[in-house]
């Protein structure tokens, strides 16, 4: 940092034009980032738009395909994270990254203490530097407690001390509000200010809008692993960064049939868990397809399993037809026609190891065996039955379901559930990682099901999906039902709007 | 809240004593000197007799190298099972290199048996750094292998004493006022082990790995190389362990040190190192060491008979994991609930 080839002018880090491919996947395909001295700059996106991919550029854990990285104005190659440290970068992820059995003077110094002779480590001074660390960011943290069950926001404050401590010239938070009350927040804030005001160029990321208002000068908006657009925050407005987050063409896919909408089939009332979800009202009628959006992270996943009976909920009732499904009994909720195909396929939808006829007619084992025995010729003839059904592409039953593409698993994971002749299906994600023609099967697929008179409730990240599929949007934010938006009235905009909102005009 | 400042003496000693009295080391110690007490006052000879005294100190000494090694590795939240075959290797070695190179002399064999265990530990390390399997399987298999190594090597062949220098066998009854040579060489090593522990860069981030290694990957620290260290040490501390095996017993077939790893587990653990890495101290485990062998002597002078001596031993263990693991419940919620009433 102290040699004379630094730029004066030059930004503290600028990135252009980078790429980053994890082998099929392009996680970014042209992304920018002009990070300057003494400015909190903002970045945002929907999820998946690559925020996350950026911050491990910079960090040094992953290492850009293509495009330039200028720190200072000199190009740099990251290969450890340890490197992007000694560069001056420190990098707040989500979730602190802290050693809990250490002390928190520790925990900050950890790799480079101050020593004394022999290399010995200079507790003292090295404790009295972490009392001027927290004099200076204005918390009391006792330096000689272990981190271990320190709240979220003092283990922040402490990544932060380590950053200080470092002298870092670039400061990356990634999402460092979500876990934070009102009063945390406003201390965060705070210190970055205060940070900023010290020349330093910080980098903040966060899905609420209020915060990036209040707290930035800049944002960035990035799509599908692009740049779009950076602006100082007095020239923009909520409206224009949203329209840039989802500004695609949502109209041609997904086309859901009319379907006959009837009886309410699943009724939710007042589900509640404390610290996951908050008084969950909706019901789900015959027919209906009505979509949970939502943002990464908003309790969605939580409330489909707490209606399937996987996870806990302290209060509230889930019916189905007028009949309570009991809590955390979900053979009990199967039994009265509920299905739920999982988020995460490969964990917890299929037995990957284990052959297409034998994951097909999983749910269904219990009425396929004869005398507490299963015979291959009925497990066969059932799946057979569904995999036609479903158009599910493999060379024979018995393959290993683990060597199918990501389409056709899914396909055998809904085969699964629809064996059952559930009344409600409960899906989430059911397209993530799919490619678009497979992807336009399983939503006909669905819209086929509805057609049927069968009661669906699709979680999905993807807002083209939630506009094209749903009768009725059901916005989540933060474990609440947040707006609840008709199929006319549903747009990225209004969706968006309401997942990322506070106060929510429904 | 508590000052920096006061740096009276008074202070100081006030301090000291109140760490002691909280370290999680300080119960296993207190037991130990129970043990002794009241086996002492039930056969005086357990601590009076010269002979009696010395075995006190002698007899763990070579399990206390071991579970320093040890403690060190499980540290990082890994765990070496090999150390008994590295032993019995290392002490085979000693015994081949006086018989095959007369007159060699006594710092080579030692230089060698140091090099060499360290060597096998870099094989584990090396396993388990570069191959990403877990130290419980890699480690497993190693203590296989090496014995197997073992007995090929030696056959049916054994090592008596008349093939080794007297010098050298003296080391292993010896005593430098009072206390065995042995005793005082594996003395040295805990408090250079110890120290470095508490006191190196290396040695904080020895912890800080086993605290939470994903962590330590992300800050930047050289976790690999780090771990090999941590291997390469535990070998090393059970090939010095097998010279003086060889030296203490004067025999040595194919099967000296089975069952060593589990002592040396066993003392880590009853001494507080936590199986999960992160903390503990090889204070704690020396003195676990210490603890095992000695209630061992103590029961038979107690009238508790040899069948139930390995079941006192498993209950030790076993007590001390649920110890560990009340003492961590009750921290944390001590923790949180200081946070909440903050």
């Amino acid at each position: 940092m102290t040699n004379t080839a630094t730029t004066p002018n030059a930004p503290a880090l600028e990135l252009r034009t980078i790429s980053k491919a994890f082998g099929a996947v392009v996680a970014l395909a042209n992304a920018s980032l002009t990070l300057e001295r003494g400015s909190i700059h903002a970045l945002v996106g929907e999820n998946g738009a690559g925020k996350s991919t950026i911050v491990k550029i910079i960090a040094g854990l992953y290492q850009r395909d293509t495009g330039d990285f200028d720190l200072d104005g000199e190009s740099v190659n990251f290969t450890s994270t340890a490197q992007s440290k000694a560069a001056g970068i420190a990098v707040i992820y989500q979730e602190p990254t802290l050693f809990p059995d250490l002390s928190v003077t520790e925990n900050i110094f950890m790799g480079r203490q101050p020593t004394l002779s022999l290399g010995r480590i200079d507790r003292k001074l090295m404790r009295t530097q972490a009392l001027g660390l927290f004099a200076r960011l204005g918390v009391r943290i006792d330096p000689d407690r272990p981190t271990q069950g320190l709240s979220i926001a003092d283990q922040q404050i402490i990544e932060i001390a380590k950053a200080i401590s470092l002298d870092a010239t670039v400061l990356v938070m990634d999402e460092p509000t979500a876990a934070l009350s009102g009063v945390e927040v406003d201390r965060l804030f705070a210190v970055a200010r205060s940070l900023r005001d010290e020349g330093r160029a910080l980098l903040f990321i966060s899905h609420r809008f209020d915060e990036v208002f209040d707290l930035c000068d800049t944002v960035t908006v990035m799509r599908d692993g692009e740049y779009i657009d950076t602006s100082p925050i007095a020239d923009t407005t909520v409206e224009q960064i949203v329209r840039r987050m989802v500004g695609r063409d949502v109209t041609t896919l997904f086309p859901k049939e009319d379907a006959v909408i009837g009886a309410e089939v699943l009724t939710v009332e007042g589900l509640t868990e404390a610290g996951v979800f908050h008084d969950v009202s909706f019901g789900v009628r015959s027919g209906e397809i009505v979509a949970l959006a939502g943002l990464v992270g908003a309790g969605r996943s939580e409330i489909a399993r707490a209606v399937f009976g996987v996870d806990p909920y302290s209060a509230g009732s889930v019916k189905i037809a007028g009949a309570r499904v009991p809590k955390r009994n979900p053979a009990a909720a199967m039994r009265l026609g509920l299905a739920l195909v999982p988020e995460d396929r490969r964990k917890q939808g299929l037995v990957l190891e284990s052959s297409v006829a034998r994951n097909a007619t999983m749910a269904i084992r219990r009425n396929l065996a004869k005398f507490g025995l299963l015979f291959s010729p009925a497990e066969n003839r059932a799946a057979a039955e569904w995999s036609s059904r479903l158009e599910v592409k493999t060379a024979a039953l018995d393959t290993e379901i683990g060597t199918l593409s990501g389409g056709n698993q899914q396909k055998v994971v809904l085969a699964k559930w629809l064996a059952t002749n559930p009344k409600v299906l409960i899906v989430d994600e059911p397209t993530r990682g799919i490619d678009v023609g497979t992807k336009a099967e399983v939503h006909r697929l669905l819209s086929r099901l509805a057609g049927q008179g069968m009661a669906i409730l699709m979680i999905s990240s993807e807002l083209p999906e939630v506009l094209g599929m749903a009768d009725r949007v059901l916005v989540v934010r933060e474990g609440r039902i947040t707006a609840e938006i008709d199929r006319a009235d549903a747009t990225a905009e209004s969706v968006m709007f309401a997942a990322t909102h506070e106060e929510v005009v429904a | 809240m508590s000052a920096v400042s006061t740096e009276t003496t008074a202070n100081r000693v006030g301090w000291a004593l109140a760490s002691f009295f909280k370290a999680r080391e300080t119960g296993i110690l207190l037991a130990l000197v129970i043990i002794v007490v009241v086996t002492t006052a039930r056969n005086p000879n357990f601590l009076f007799s010269g002979d009696g005294f010395r075995d006190l100190l002698l007899t763990p000494s070579i399990l206390l190298l071991v579970a320093v090694g040890q403690a060190i590795v499980i540290i990082t939240r890994n765990v070496d099972l090999s150390v008994g075959s590295v032993l019995g290797l290392t002490a085979y070695l000693t015994g081949r290199l006086f018989i095959d190179v007369p007159g060699i002399p006594i710092i080579v064999v030692f230089l060698a048996g140091l090099v060499f265990g360290g060597f096998l530990g870099l094989i584990n390390g090396a396993l388990v750094a570069f191959a990403k399997v877990p130290a419980l399987v890699i480690t497993l298999g190693t203590l296989y292998a090496y014995r197997g190594i073992n007995v090929l090597w030696t056959g049916s062949d054994r090592i008596n004493a008349s093939d080794m220098p007297k010098p050298f066998l003296a080391l292993g009854t010896q005593s430098i006022l009072f206390i065995p040579v042995l005793t005082i060489i594996a003395v040295v090593v805990l408090i250079a082990a110890g120290w470095y522990m508490r006191n190196q860069r290396g040695g904080r981030e020895l912890y800080a790995i086993g605290s939470d290694p994903d962590a330590a990957n992300l800050y930047g620290l050289n976790v690999t190389r780090r771990v090999l260290v941590a291997f390469v040490v535990c070998g090393a501390l059970a090939g010095l362990a097998g010279v003086l095996y060889a030296a203490r017993y004067g025999t040595v077939n194919s099967q000296a040190g089975s069952g060593f790893e589990l002592e040396a587990v066993g003392a880590a653990v009853i001494g507080g190192v936590a199986i999960f890495g992160g903390s503990g101290t090889v204070w704690g485990a020396a003195i676990g060491a210490y603890l095992l062998f000695t209630i061992n002597r103590a029961l038979p002078i107690l009238g508790v008979q040899d069948f139930w001596q390995r079941a006192v031993v498993g209950v030790l263990i076993i007590g001390a994991i649920v110890l560990d693991r009340l003492l961590a419940l009750r921290q944390s919620r001590r923790l949180v609930e200081a946070r909440d009433s903050e």
